[in-house]
């Protein structure tokens, strides 16, 4: 079983995010980047279907030079080698621009499965991996909180707004994962030292054939008008509970017409 | 008047309440046209036509409902193409965002998620990085794609008389690759759906144990309201994870959001920051979700909620 799984690195959640200014997209050189929680889960999951059936398990991250670090943390878990897209063309890429690279690129690699978070922390739109299925004409099992694979087929347990439901394809497959399927592991030292020497192919978007204009601010299909930081709240009422804290807090909810 | 398609989100044929506020919303920016997908429509038919629909699209194909995802996209797609809509509004729920990323590619479209309001020329209005920043974005490429959250537009009747067209859909062998084997539903109680509730009693570390969870549960049902919790309260196994609020959970948007036992941490806030009203109940007055609140109570919760639904109740009666 041939596993690539797509990993990538955004601003740490703790980092005060910013959205330049000059073009609107979020500024990613000004803040630390670490890989998407929810990507590890993805990365975890590949490694322990790779030690139960064997096969490779290829990282995929497109993004800046920097994303080289999340590229490593990925392989020093324990993946065997690595593509990163990189280019300065991709620079700005929405989701349709996103999933389009993304699906050229695996078009480069053999896989059986493609495994991705179920959401990236900062974009957090949820729609690259219905979008790479699309793309690729495979089977969509996304929100994964277990996947059972079998022989040419792959079965999971989708989560759902009122329990789960049970779905079944054949391979290739598309699948993302919800972040209680596992307990990702952390790098050992060994891994950290061995993930030095794994392959790792960059690719520009020559190299990838995907075209310059479908990709980046310009090619992308929607673009921010303008932003703001959100006004300040007003500073609310805060009342020290001296015995009557429930009857305060209920006035108050009957003034707001609540009760 | 250009046609806005709102994707009909229903259970059995019945819609969910934000199917409602789409047709609202898509009255004030064109000629709102549902699009009904699956099975039961006869459960649905007076509805839309009660919120304005003054077209309805039907695919009524039984075939539809044993697929995951792809076939809705699918329909979606011919009727884009028949119709060329000036917009599509779908509910921002997992499933719709799916949908409206498979018909994004489909017609080389822009898609634009968790919109908390649309405007004039269809610019969407997103709160991102967990509420920090407001931002307006457009489409510039193709039909705009546009999932909407719960809550963002209140619901408004304006009968009409839809005009019903059937859609016939052949499913392409793509759409029919992953399988739904079976639909389990896990334990669910007469309360509203988080996503959509008006107003979220949230529980948190504080409540100290699972069975603790019984004063949320009993505040919440005298306010009508759904429960949420936080990671914490979903790692420690105290409530089921389809409950978590946040950044890995749920994002909700209700009129009224109780955060009790619960710090406020950022990934929390995440999931909650553009509720209209925010209450808190936290012993802590260092607590950081006190910056957000309307009204907050500095106290200790065990004492605090039981006063309070008891006030509720007797207030109600
Ligand atoms: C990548 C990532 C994703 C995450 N995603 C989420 C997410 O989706 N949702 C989420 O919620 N968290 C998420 N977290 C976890 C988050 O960082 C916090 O750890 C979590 O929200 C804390 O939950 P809590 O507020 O219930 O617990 P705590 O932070 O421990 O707070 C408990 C609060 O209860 C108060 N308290 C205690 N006893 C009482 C009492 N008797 N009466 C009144 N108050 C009392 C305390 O003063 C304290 O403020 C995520 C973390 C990471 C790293
Ligand atoms: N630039 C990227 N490189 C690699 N994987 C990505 C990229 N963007 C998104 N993904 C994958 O798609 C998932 C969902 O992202 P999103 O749709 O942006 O919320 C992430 O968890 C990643 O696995």
């Amino acid at each position: 079983m041939n596993i690539v799984v797509c990993v990538k690195q955004v601003p740490d959640t703790w980092a005060e995010k910013k959205l330049s200014s000059d073009d609107k997209t979020v500024d990613r050189e000004s803040v630390d980047g670490v890989m998407n929680e929810l990507d590890e889960y993805a990365v975890e999951e590949a490694l322990k279907i790779k030690e139960a059936q064997g096969g490779e398990v290829t990282v995929l991250s497109m993004g800046p030079e920097k994303a080289v670090e999340t590229i490593r943390k990925a392989l020093s878990m324990g993946a065997d080698k690595a593509v990163h897209i990189v280019d300065a063309g991709l620079h700005g890429s929405d989701a349709l621009a996103t999933s389009y690279a993304l699906a050229k690129a695996l078009g480069t690699i053999e896989h059986d499965l493609v495994i991705l978070g179920v959401e990236s922390t900062d974009a957090r739109m949820s729609v690259v991996p219905a979008m790479l299925a699309e793309r690729l004409g495979a089977a969509q099992l996304t929100f994964a909180r277990k996947v059972e694979v079998g022989d040419g087929t792959v079965k999971i347990e989708r989560l759902t707004d009122s329990g789960y439901d049970v779905v079944e394809a054949p391979t290739p497959a598309v699948v993302s994962v919800v972040e209680k399927i596992n307990e990702p592991r952390y790098p050992s030292f060994k891994g950290i030292m061995a993930a030095k020497k794994k392959p790792l192919t960059t690719l520009t978007l020559a190299d990838a054939g995907i075209e310059a204009d479908k990709v980046g601010l310009a090619g992308s299909a929607t673009e921010v008008a303008e932003f703001a930081p959100r006004p300040p709240k007003q500073a609310g009422q805060i009342v020290k509970d001296e015995g009557d804290g429930g009857t305060k807090l209920a006035e108050f909810l009957a003034s707001q017409k609540f009760v | 008047m250009a046609e806005v398609l709102v994707l009909v989100e229903h259970v059995d044929g019945t819609p969910k309440k934000v199917t409602y506020e789409l047709l609202t919303l898509a009255r004030s920016l064109g000629e709102p046209a549902a699009v009904f997908v699956g099975n039961g429509y006869d459960n649905a038919k007076d509805k839309l036509a009660e919120y304005g629909a003054t077209k309805v699209y039907v695919a009524g194909d039984a075939e539809i409902d044993g697929y995951l995802v792809a076939p809705k996209a699918e329909v979606l797609a011919q009727v884009v193409q028949q119709s060329s809509p000036a917009a599509v509004l779908i509910p921002s729920s997992p499933e719709g965002k799916e949908i409206a990323g498979r018909l994004a590619v489909k017609t080389e479209s822009g898609v634009l998620t968790d919109a908390v309001g649309v405007e004039d020329g269809f610019v969407a209005r997103q709160s991102i990085f967990g509420g920090a920043f407001n931002v307006q974005s457009k489409v510039s490429k193709g039909t705009p794609i546009i999932t909407v959250r719960p809550n963002s537009t209140p619901p408004e009747p304006s009968p009409a008389q839809p005009t019903e067209e059937q859609v016939s859909v052949t499913l392409s062998d793509a759409a029919k690759k992953a399988k739904v084997l079976d639909r389990v539903t896990e334990k669910k109680g007469g309360r509203p759906e988080l996503t959509e509730a008006a107003i979220v009693v949230s529980g948190g570390r504080g409540l100290g144990e699972g069975s603790n969870f019984e004063l949320i549960e009993k505040l919440a049902d005298s306010l009508g309201a759904a429960v949420g919790a936080s990671r914490a309260a979903t790692d420690a196994g105290w409530y089921p994870h389809t409950n978590q609020v946040g950044q890995t959970g749920k994002t909700v948007s209700p009129q009224l959001y109780m955060a009790i036992g619960i710090s406020g941490a950022i990934q929390h806030r995440a999931g909650m920051q553009t509720s209209k009203t925010i209450v808190a109940i936290n012993k802590d007055p260092e607590a950081p979700i006190f910056e957000l609140v309307d009204f907050g109570i500095v106290g200790d919760l065990f004492n605090v909620v039981p006063q309070l639904t008891e006030e509720i109740e007797k207030r109600k009666s």
